[in-house]
């Protein structure tokens, strides 16, 4: 595969500038709103009056619009290419859900109109909960949170209302963690005040029960999982982690970063999880923005419903209503109600797919997943721990360690070389108990060629590392930019975050 | 397996492919894959949710439900409060319809993603030029959740635990407030604000003020659409006790009022929704989160995009700097959990703010004002409404009350809906202001629109 990703010396935005020009006029008064108004200039009080304009620039809309448009010609998508970021499943974004989402009827909807104009997305609003209900098996779902982060940050005050409720949130302040987990895990718990715990992983890349039992205690507010886990694998103990957590009296937090390999299989609430987020701009295929907007809705088993943010969306047989009247609710996390317009494309996107689909998409994530792994591990490159005495879910980590050792080339590198070819780097140096990790989430919406193309790549590029190690070590080489300098961008004598500050 | 699909998002669901890839792994079944999955987890039953449908099928039935939902283009609506009416121009529906953005994930790898990066760099330019401010993150996941983080950042930044914030406040935005700063240990202090005027009472403040005080935080134009006037004092009185002065805006009144960093403040936050974001049923929307001063940046909360050079210094290029304050780094010391933020209404943000540059954004907040007195002007003259009630400046949203009216404020509500209009928010969380309604109007509203809520309202209380 050759690619060259669009290379336009494209200006600052302000560097476009020039004066006198504008790219859209705002709608005016009229003659009559005037006289009743007054000058409109005197209506800001004086101490209040911007003095000088702000220092925007002055582009017409085709200058906009193609500035823009090149910016984007230098950025790379899952439409761009198989993009096999783990951790992050970024499978394909249908076209329907943005075609969908992009109806005035919801674009134009205020979220505090009156009930009787908005059936229609309360009634798409509960389904979805209903469908998540579902895919989960909690017993209530919020769609509230704007990310998994967030869904996280909700669930670990849900965890910390239960105890406070129970008389003990003095005593329980800590959240135990795996050695494994995403970042977010642990900055959640210490949002919401929590210490954390770490928990460690065994040879088998599962979590260490015996350590899991010794940590446990009085003081156990729950512990956060995903399964599987960011090493790709099942943990097999769930039920029995379930249960030194429960008789701690603690409770299991579902990371649902990793629900897209068990759908239809099994279901956090088989595994005896009592929380649960949903990151649906991974699972369920809304489009990641180039850094969000997501949604990260929470479900909750009946003991924790009551504790739900409000408002719920309900039905009374006759009407579809925000339900506020939720005494014991934690309150609110985030304004109104959710990210609906990427709530509406998940919807759009469940309808699609189907619980035949989703038992498909779960399927052949873990298919695709098991062919990299088996492909690289045959060839014997790179090294997969754990691997093939365990079997890999939707997401493999594999190691450059040798490749490190023998060659001088880092999985950075070799990240960086796979640019070359069109594909994106996996995820690097995560989790960090893999030394030199290459984290490879392929996802079920890439054909078996891509993921040939894929590990072909990778042996290629291992095998450049040999023959050709500095090649590899200043890649990329067709991107629009070669290596950058991430140490001078963060050094605070050549630190800039703004046109001001180039400016000066 | 499951049944075989065929499905258009599943390139390798049909048997033949399946048969080959399971032959390189040396099985013959998929469920084979699920073999360390115990069989007391099994799902025992299949999926509730409906088999799938075409896309044509599901097209219709999703927007079959859309079309029951009665929007602002379908009838004249005054609703504000946290989520603005805005015409958004056309050109952002198409830039941040381009795929390469919209299919993104975070630019971790800068050197593919410099597209979405200077777009994030433009972002926090323009809202620092709009603002007057030094830098700010990326983006927030909305103002109350920017409050939120903010209190608990100028406790990071000062060491103390009192967060100030006006009687006046959305008090859905309060609440969130309080689950971010409650586990922080953070206290909640509200200071009085004039019940005419609605402004801040600077002796009743002072009193509050003390060596305590992390942060005296004002919204201007406050929650209910007037100026606070006295910025100047309330920042000098808080930098006196050594707190930080934040400061909450609607960033496009900015285009015509006086910016926080000219009057001191440490940080600014706002909703930036209403710069090229459809209201989408109140989300997705973007906070902003700005700050000034050197000893702020490493407590901040949030990607920062930063502009750098290649390591051949050919060319300029961008990446996230001070990555070392995140979670995915820092983990549970991280100045926050946020990692998905609202990069994509960013760009919005920053296409909007460029294509109406200054002249455009001082035309619109004219039209704005323009509307908004006419709209006081003419309710004001209906017997028993007073609008605004509160004696102050107001920008595009105000009080009505009704209390001379005979009715409720609910009762209004609901004949005005009879007549196809939607009123402003009942304000039910501030009983000092009797029946009152939170009402907007912006460049959208004709002054048809206006004229026909003055009607409507004359013949409600003939």
């Amino acid at each position: 595969m050759t690619y060259r990703q669009a290379k336009w010396t494209e200006p600052i935005i302000f560097e476009l500038s020039r004066k006198g020009r504008i790219g859209y006029n705002p709608p005016t008064f009229d003659q009559r709103e005037r006289e009743v108004a007054g000058d409109p200039s005197l209506l800001v009080p004086y101490e209040l009056q911007r003095r000088s304009p702000p220092n925007l620039p002055e582009v017409s809309e085709i200058e906009v619009v193609r500035h823009y448009t090149r910016l984007s010609q230098q950025n790379f998508g899952v439409d761009s290419g198989i993009y096999p970021l783990g951790s992050c499943t970024m499978k394909y974004n249908p076209k329907i859900c943005d075609r969908i989402a992009a109806s005035t009827k919801i674009r134009n909807l205020h979220p505090l109109q009156d009930g009787s104009l908005t059936q229609g997305i309360l009634e798409i609003l509960y389904e979805l909960s209903e469908y998540l209900s579902d895919i989960t098996g909690m017993q209530k779902i919020s769609l509230q949170p704007a990310a998994g982060a967030h869904g996280e940050f909700a669930g670990a005050l849900i965890i910390r209302a239960y105890h406070s409720h129970n008389g003990e949130i003095n005593k329980r302040d800590e959240m135990l963690i795996p050695d494994s987990a995403h970042g977010t895990n642990p900055a959640s718990a210490a949002m919401v005040g929590f210490k954390t715990i770490v928990i460690p992983t065994i040879d088998s890349g599962c979590l260490d029960i015996d350590a899991l039992k010794n940590a446990v205690s009085e003081r156990t507010a729950g512990l956060m999982l995903t399964n599987p886990n960011t090493l790709g694998i099942f943990e097999k103990n769930i039920l029995e982690v379930s249960k030194v957590i429960h008789e701690a009296g603690g409770l299991l937090y579902y990371d649902g970063a990793n629900m897209n390999a068990i759908l239809g299989k099994t279901r956090p609430r088989e595994m005896g999880f009592d929380i649960v987020h949903m990151n649906l701009h991974k699972t369920l295929a809304t489009p990641h923005g180039g850094g969000g907007p997501g949604a990260g809705p929470i479900g909750v088993v009946e003991q924790l419903e009551e504790l739900l943010p409000v408002p719920l969306v309900e039905y009374d047989g006759e009407k579809y209503f925000l339900d506020y009247d939720r005494p014991r609710s934690i309150g609110k996390v985030k304004g109104f109600y959710g990210n609906v317009a990427i709530l509406l494309r998940a919807y759009t996107y469940l309808l699609s797919m189907g619980s035949d689909g989703l038992e498909a998409v779960g399927e052949l994530s873990v298919l695709n997943a098991n062919y990299v792994a088996r492909r690289l591990w045959k060839n014997g490159k790179y090294t997969i721990p754990y691997y093939p005495n365990k079997l890999v879910k939707h997401e493999c980590v594999v190691s450059a360690e040798k490749i490190l050792q023998e060659t001088g080339v880092r999985a950075s590198d070799i990240s960086r070389r796979l640019l070359d070819y069109g594909i994106h780097s996996p995820t690097t140096y995560f989790p960090l108990i893999v030394n030199e990790a290459l984290m490879i989430e392929p996802t079920e919406t890439e054909s078996k060629e891509q993921l040939d193309l894929l590990v072909d790549t990778m042996i290629g590029v291992a095998d450049e590392a040999y023959s050709k190690p500095e090649q590899v070590r200043k890649a990329p080489y067709s991107t629009s930019v070669s290596r950058i300098d991430e140490v001078r961008a963060s050094h605070p004598e050549t630190m800039c975050l703004s046109w001001k500050m180039k400016r000066r | 397996m499951a049944k075989p699909i065929s499905h258009p998002y599943l390139p390798n669901s049909s048997a033949d492919t399946i048969r080959k890839m399971l032959e390189e792994l040396g099985l013959d079944d998929i469920e084979q894959l699920y073999a360390d999955i115990p069989e007391n987890v099994w799902l025992k039953n299949k999926l509730k949710i409906p088999n799938s449908i075409s896309e044509y099928d599901v097209e219709r039935r999703v927007n079959d439900l859309l079309s029951k939902n009665e929007t602002t283009s379908d009838i004249p609506c005054f609703l504000g409060a946290g989520c603005w009416p805005h015409h958004v121009p056309a050109a952002i529906d198409t830039i941040v319809s381009r795929s390469e953005f919209l299919t993104s994930y975070t630019p971790y790898q800068a050197e593919t993603s410099q597209g979405i990066l200077q777009a994030l760099f433009e972002y926090q330019s323009l809202i620092c030029e709009l603002t007057e401010m030094e830098y700010t993150n990326c983006s927030m996941y909305d103002w109350p959740t920017a409050l939120g983080e903010v209190a608990r950042m100028a406790k990071r930044a000062t060491g103390r635990n009192e967060f100030l914030i006006p009687h006046y406040i959305d008090p859905e935005r309060a609440a969130i407030l309080k689950n971010y700063s409650e586990p922080a240990a953070i206290s909640i202090i509200k200071f009085e604000q004039d019940r005419r005027t609605g402004q801040i009472i600077p002796e009743m403040l002072e009193k509050k003020v003390s060596e305590k005080t992390a942060a005296v935080y004002i919204e201007n134009p406050s929650y209910l659409g007037y100026y606070e006037k006295q910025v100047d004092l309330i920042s000098d009185l808080t930098h006196k006790s050594g707190g930080l002065f934040i400061v909450g805006v609607d960033p496009i009144s900015l285009g015509i009022t006086r910016p926080p960093g000219e009057y001191g403040a440490d940080i600014v936050i706002g909703e930036a929704q209403p710069l090229g974001n459809h209201m989408n049923y109140g989300g997705p929307t973007l906070g902003i989160f700005a700050c000034s001063g050197n000893r702020l940046l490493r407590q901040m909360p949030g990607r920062i995009i930063g502009l750098t050079r290649t390591l051949d210094g050919k060319d300029e290029a961008y990446c996230m700097v001070h990555q070392t304050r995140e979670q995915h780094i820092r983990r549970e010391r991280a100045t926050s959990n946020i990692c998905t933020n609202e990069a994509l209404c960013a760009v919005a943000a920053a296409a909007y703010l460029a294509l109406l540059g200054p002249s455009g954004l001082r035309k619109l907040c004219e039209t704005i004002l323009t509307k908004t007195h006419y709209a006081m002007k003419t309710l004001s003259e209906i017997d028993g409404i007073k609008a605004p009630l509160l004696d102050a400046a107001h920008f595009k949203e105000f009080t009505v009350n009704f209390d001379d009216t005979g009715k409720r404020a609910v009762e209004i509500h609901n004949e005005l809906l009879k007549k196809g209009i939607q009123g402003g928010k009942i304000l039910t969380q501030f009983p000092e202001l009797g029946e009152t309604a939170l009402y907007c109007t912006t460049e959208v509203h004709s002054r048809k629109n206006i004229d026909s809520l003055v009607e409507a309202l004359l013949e409600i209380l003939r």
